[in-house]
């Protein structure tokens, strides 16, 4: 699989996001900038974390009109993979290719702290080096990863099983006390009914070695890597 | 014309700023503020002379990217 990674201005994560692909991968992701318009030769965009356009007007608005969301979309259309982290799950849901908002975090603070995952579904391409209930260290760092959709899409996504992650505590269950931002259904992550767009506000890449402090996030780029 | 843009999040849709600001003004002691909305608004300088069309664009506008209307509602107003 061969990876790209998109750069909007004002996106600040990306070198993690390629550190985290090149120790999967084995080679460099490319990286396009938000003018291009073209993503071919690319199976899987990533869409890293930030403040892109200085979350002006709301977070990823700007960058959801940028030309290159154009070709992003229509990857996402002929069924390529996406996966959008923090700011690159905001751009994806104000670019309606994943459902719902993220609203400011209940609590109105930057949340910048570790968090556990647990994982609903181990059958995608981003999950599938995981157990299905089972908890993972992640880091979030966001002000606005409070998930949003209204009854109907909730209930969509949930019966449709296209929650992929929830926060959770390190035993894996699901309290208000560490759903930090106030998430509905203690959303951390939603996927496309192809199973093939993921998008979530921790960052799995902050964790991809030993020398991070932990490998937690690494089976989700080794799975990526493998398909 | 000018066309002002009103953007308010839905109703059901929790708004923490708003209840911080109703929170804030109880401390200061303004009694019975019972519920705050925060919102913002746009005011948007056009060359357009019709004020038909000029709302029409602005309401175009906000449907494209001023308003995420998952989350907020939008009135448009225009003015000399």
């Amino acid at each position: 699989m061969k990876a790209g990674i998109v750069i909007f201005p004002g996106i600040n994560r990306e070198r993690d996001m390629v550190i985290a692909l090149e120790a999967s991968f084995g080679v460099k992701p490319k990286m396009v900038w938000h003018k291009d318009t073209d993503v071919s030769g690319l199976d899987l965009i990533v869409i890293p974390g930030g403040f892109s356009f200085g979350d002006y007007l709301r977070c990823g608005a700007m960058a959801a009109q940028s030309p290159i969301m154009h070709a992003v979309k229509a990857h996402a259309d002929r069924g390529g993979y996406i996966l959008g982290v923090c700011n690159g799950f905001q751009i994806l849901t104000e670019a309606g290719i994943l459902p719902g908002a993220l609203l400011r975090n209940a609590s109105l603070r930057f949340l910048s702290m570790d968090c556990h995952l647990r994982v609903e579904r181990a059958d995608t391409v981003f999950t599938r080096q995981y157990q299905t209930g089972q908890t993972f260290r992640s880091v979030m760092a966001h002000g606005d990863g409070n998930y949003f959709a209204d009854t109907a899409t909730l209930d969509r996504l949930e019966g449709n099983n296209l929650v992929a992650l929830r926060y959770a505590t390190k035993a894996g269950d699901i309290t208000p006390e560490v759903n930090l931002n106030g998430s509905a259904h203690s959303i951390a992550g939603i996927l496309s009914p192809n199973l093939r767009v993921l998008g979530l506000m921790p960052h799995p890449e902050d964790l991809v070695d030993p020398m991070m402090g932990g490998a937690d996030g690494k089976p989700l780029f080794d799975a990526l890597a493998a398909a | 014309m000018k066309a002002v843009v009103t953007v308010m999040l839905k109703a059901g849709v929790l708004d923490p700023q708003g209840k911080a600001i109703a929170h804030a003004l109880g401390t200061l002691g303004f009694a019975g503020v019972e519920d705050v909305r925060a919102g913002k608004i746009l005011e948007i300088e056009m060359s357009e002379t019709d004020p038909v069309k000029a709302k029409a664009a602005a309401e175009e506008m906000a449907r494209k990217l001023l308003a995420n209307t998952v989350i907020e509602s939008f009135r448009v107003s225009v003015e000399g």
